[in-house]
């Protein structure tokens, strides 16, 4: 049992391992911030590389934990985006008085988020999914001289408690309706066509669609994301929203499977509408953060059309596209938090003619946008194409499912007009003020280096898709 | 031969390319990358002749194949028939033209040639996928460089231009894609993308009514099917003279190779059921374009609405559903990219000359740039189709096709498309008239003609052009079986 608990929960151990550890720094002598990020760096490598050795089947305290290989891949990319986003922010981390406060909270929330998708009840579910909220809301508020920081920081606790509430209040539906919190039980005590359960469901569902801003629930999204410093807003719009997509599709597939067509006819117009609402708004933001925060509501539009389509394809394709979104988007955000540390600029009209004086930071700018459109020979092309697809797998009639995957292509067109729009800003457009020359450090350098080849690289070679979709089949 | 090699070559060609030091460099690695394409391309042509001579006579030949997602039914599935061998030695010359027509590119020169030879890279995977997915993903591999290399290189409102013409071929696609997945998930068990494996599905009629026009049309938007010709005019004009080479030689010529090969050959009852709607559409386009055309002041503007008539007798042949103007439909994709590729690369010459493409200022240039002019005389012989050039072949094929085809509806398109060729010699005379004769105003008189890599630039397409247009013979052989293949599934059913 104890021999189970510190091989399956490796992880997340070291997760709690590092939040002491900041804690014991913090109140001993105080470390340089250049040697304790070094420090942090190395302990987030080896979260990465612990994932590779050991065990990964199993179960926990009966049942309340479950632990998988598939799990462990899902985890393991959740933890590389953390690490880039560490390294992307190094300039502003570097000059930060509170360094160790700001990783422990990253760190529990990442806690949480880790322990939401090993979650194997509805009430580790809910202590996770609250664990990984509130350090959150605290993150949001680090850039301590701003004031939309603060009010970002506000909103950000408002909606979460909104959200838990009917979460909570969905779950205690659930829980009345099927008499268990288990998930293996909810699997075969839930019956289709029960108002009760029907009901609980789609609270339950709205709590969490409050955390993938999914329209109607995204209203919080772009001011949260405009006021937060840019480590958070990443770490907001990729690592979160990537776990809570992994979690709803698990959950989804496997507990509720009984109320398949209310989710199914849930996921069509939820997708639709997220995909009009985030794609239209992020036509014309001129805040690069506010347009990416638009941008990533629309791919989480994406996201639930290959939902939709309910298939074990469905499962792969999304944590294939989330593997290729953690690179993509975490290089556009590195790069604007390298510019908007140096310079203070983060518009869209900041960055014409920023090719003139930054020419490595606009070709990785320019890679990123292209593979978050979707377009070859990016990585993001293949993303795309198979969520599309997975989308299109589900059977009936044919009619109608072109229909919905004819809306999903167009959208395909106007997100690629929002990200050329910033592309020509960069590349075309003239600028009596453009942004200097930026300096860039080694280490966000590098950073930017390997996103930028996981990019042009991850999609031709195939055999990491097979590799998903066999350790996926062998459950 | 080994197929990859058209695929490797351009790619090494590219990656030198970004590790060269200097703009020299780069344009010499460039052209020879690109002159090996071409000879890889005639030694491809040479190898294919000889198989076919040797009595093969399976559809497609040198086919490879490698997995890449197997799980999904998505191979590296390559092969060629004939239609794609004609399309190769045709982007390959126009390709070698371009690069030698950039020589004196001197902004940014790195870039420049590394989108030129990655939007070739694009055109050749896409002539030799056999697989639809790949397929798909090299179509699509294009549009960052041509939404580059009118944004940053272009003349004019070129920013507009740009997002106009990504705009418009990525909605292309967007239906291309929504075919491509209704082609896939009603394919038989396990699902995939492979060209041959579909052909012999059989999809229902339903099936086949539903998903042509979303294939067509996408691949149709490439080649500017009315009313979704106006990203050509833009485009084609705002771009620099190697990309509207590319454009209106290469680019447009995906839509047209998907139409024949992809959407008809996989849905021929689909073809049937809409050929009517295809005439229509084409109709329009050639004589709308011809009569818009006639408008144009700008040389530029003039050749970009002379080839959406132009590419109007694709489709013609295309939507006529006969073999002759099949034949004629593929002739007139090779002889149009080659002859557009020609004239825009004078236009390109004129114009770094005289800085103006407005036909008006024009006059009396045959006296100081003599070969220039030539070439011009031969690129607008060409275009108003007189014998003895390309132009007159592919027509005369695509007119002889329709005609094959009884009923007064075919015969009124046919008529109709006839009269453009009329309209289509006023203009031309007229601005090449207007460009070469006359006096010759006092601020042109000292202008040089081409230098070497201009004329070189020139020759190698006018070497095309004269090829097809006094021995068509060898071009029709080759695409013969090809179109022969794609007519016997419309006839058996």
């Amino acid at each position: 049992m104890l021999n189970d608990f510190l091989i399956l929960m490796r992880l997340e151990l070291l997760q709690a391992a590092i939040v002491f550890l900041l804690l014991f720094i913090k109140f001993g002598k105080g470390w340089k911030n250049e040697v304790l990020l070094n420090f942090i760096y190395l302990l987030l490598l080896a979260g990465i590389v612990a994932a590779f050795f050991g065990r990964h089947d199993g179960q926990l305290f009966a049942g309340m934990f479950v632990s998988s290989k598939y799990i462990f891949i899902q985890k393991t990319i959740l933890n590389l985006g953390v690490l880039l986003i560490a390294w992307l922010n190094y300039d502003w981390l570097r000059k930060h008085e509170h360094l160790a406060e700001f990783f422990m909270l990253l760190v529990s929330a990442q806690l949480g988020l880790f322990l939401m998708i090993s979650s194997g009840n509805l009430l580790i579910f809910y202590l996770a999914l609250e664990l990984a909220s509130i350090p959150v809301a605290a993150l949001a508020n680090f850039d301590l001289e701003r004031r939309t920081s603060s009010e970002a920081a506000m909103k950000m606790i408002l909606s979460s408690a909104f959200s838990s509430g009917i979460l909570l209040f969905g779950i205690s539906l659930l829980y009345g309706a099927s008499g268990t919190i288990q998930f293996e039980m909810l699997a075969t005590n839930l019956e289709a066509n029960q108002p009760l359960e029907a009901i609980g469901f789609i609270l339950f569902f709205a709590g969490l669609a409050f955390k993938l801003s999914v329209v109607p629930f995204h209203l919080w999204t772009a001011d949260v994301y405009q006021g937060s410093p840019v480590a958070v807003t990443s770490f907001l719009s990729v690592i979160s929203k990537g776990a809570t997509v992994f979690v709803l599709v698990s959950l989804l597939y496997k507990v509720f499977n009984p109320l398949g067509e209310i989710s199914y006819q849930l996921l069509i117009v939820l997708s639709v509408i997220t995909l009009l609402v985030g794609n239209l708004f992020a036509l014309r933001q001129n805040n690069l953060k506010r347009f990416l925060a638009f941008s990533s509501i629309a791919q989480v539009g994406f996201m639930l059309v290959s939902i939709s389509g309910g298939s074990a394809a469905a499962d792969i394709s999304v944590t294939y596209f989330i593997l290729i979104y953690v690179f993509s988007n975490l290089a556009a955000f590195g790069v604007i938090s390298i510019i908007s540390d140096a310079t203070g600029r983060e518009s869209v009209a900041d960055y014409r003619g920023l090719y003139k004086n930054n020419k490595l930071l606009s070709w990785v700018m320019a890679i990123a946008l292209f593979s978050l459109a979707g377009v070859p020979p990016t990585a993001g092309f293949f993303g795309k194409f198979f969520l599309i697809m997975s989308g299109a797998a589900k059977q009936g009639s044919n009619g109608f499912k072109t229909l919905f995957i004819a809306i999903v292509a167009i959208n395909l067109v106007i997100s690629l007009y929002y990200y050329l729009r910033l592309v020509r800003a960069m590349f075309m457009d003239s600028n009596e003020n453009p942004v200097g020359s930026v300096k860039l450090a080694a280490v966000p350098k590098y950073a930017l280096l390997v996103c930028v080849l996981a990019i042009l690289l991850i999609g031709l070679f195939g055999s990491l898709y097979e590799h998903l979709r066999s350790v996926y089949q062998s459950y | 031969m080994n197929l990859s090699l058209i695929l490797l070559i351009p790619l090494v060609t590219a990656l030198l390319v970004a590790l060269a030091r200097n703009a020299p460099q780069v344009r010499g690695i460039s052209l020879v990358g690109t002159v090996v394409q071409l000879a890889g391309a005639i030694y491809l042509l040479l190898g294919f002749s000889g198989i076919r001579k040797a009595g093969n006579t399976s559809i497609v030949l040198f086919e490879q194949q490698y997995p890449i997602f197997p799980s999904i039914g998505i191979n590296y599935h390559v092969g060629v028939d004939g239609i794609s061998v004609a399309m190769i030695l045709l982007t390959s010359l126009v390709v070698l033209a371009g690069v030698l027509i950039s020589w004196k590119e001197e902004r940014m020169t790195k870039e420049y040639y590394l989108l030129l030879l990655m939007l070739s890279l694009g055109a050749y995977g896409f002539f030799i996928s056999l697989d639809l997915f790949i397929l798909f993903f090299f179509l699509e591999i294009a549009v960052i460089p041509k939404y580059l290399l009118i944004g940053i290189w272009g003349s004019g409102k070129k920013e507009y231009s740009a997002n106009k013409l990504a705009l418009l071929l990525m909605f292309g696609s967007a239906l291309v894609l929504v075919g491509l997945l209704g082609l896939y998930f009603n394919s038989k068990a396990p699902h995939s993308f492979d060209l041959l494996r579909l052909a012999d599905t059989g999809f229902s009629t339903k099936q086949q009514l539903l998903f042509f026009p979303f294939l067509f049309l996408g691949f149709g938007i490439f080649t500017a099917i009315f009313p979704f010709h106006t990203w050509v005019p833009d485009g084609h004009s705002s771009a620099p003279t190697a990309g509207s080479m590319f454009l209106a030689g290469i680019s447009m010529k995906l839509g047209g190779y998907g139409c024949l090969r992809i959407a008809v050959y996989l849905l021929p009852e689909g073809a049937k059921h809409y050929g009517d709607i295809i005439i229509v559409l084409s109709a329009i386009a050639i004589l709308y374009g011809a009569f818009a055309t006639l408008m144009q002041k700008d040389l530029k503007y003039m050749n970009a609405y002379s080839s959406i008539s132009h590419c109007g007798f694709v489709l013609l042949g295309i939507g006529m559903l006969t073999k002759t103007a099949f034949n004629g439909a593929v002739l007139q994709m090779v002889s149009h990219g080659w002859m557009t590729a020609l004239f825009f690369a004078v236009i390109g010459i004129i114009y770094e000359r005289t800085h103006t493409r407005q036909i008006q200022e024009m006059g009396g240039l045959m006296k100081v740039m003599p070969f220039s002019m030539t070439v011009l005389f031969i690129a607008g012989l060409c275009s108003l189709g007189l014998p003895g050039l390309s132009g007159f072949v592919a027509e005369m094929t695509v007119f002889m096709g329709s005609w094959q085809n009884e009923g007064n509806f075919y015969r009124i398109a046919t008529i109709i498309a006839c009269m453009s060729i009329v309209v289509t010699a006023v203009y031309i005379l007229r601005a090449i008239g207007q460009t070469a004769m006359g006096p010759l105003p006092a601020r042109y008189s000292d202008l040089k003609d081409a230098d070497w890599s201009e004329r070189w630039a020139t020759v190698v397409l006018i070497a095309g052009i004269l090829t097809i247009g006094i021995a068509p013979a060898w071009l029709n052989d080759l695409i013969g079986p090809a179109t022969e293949a794609i007519i016997k599934r419309i006839a058996l059913k």
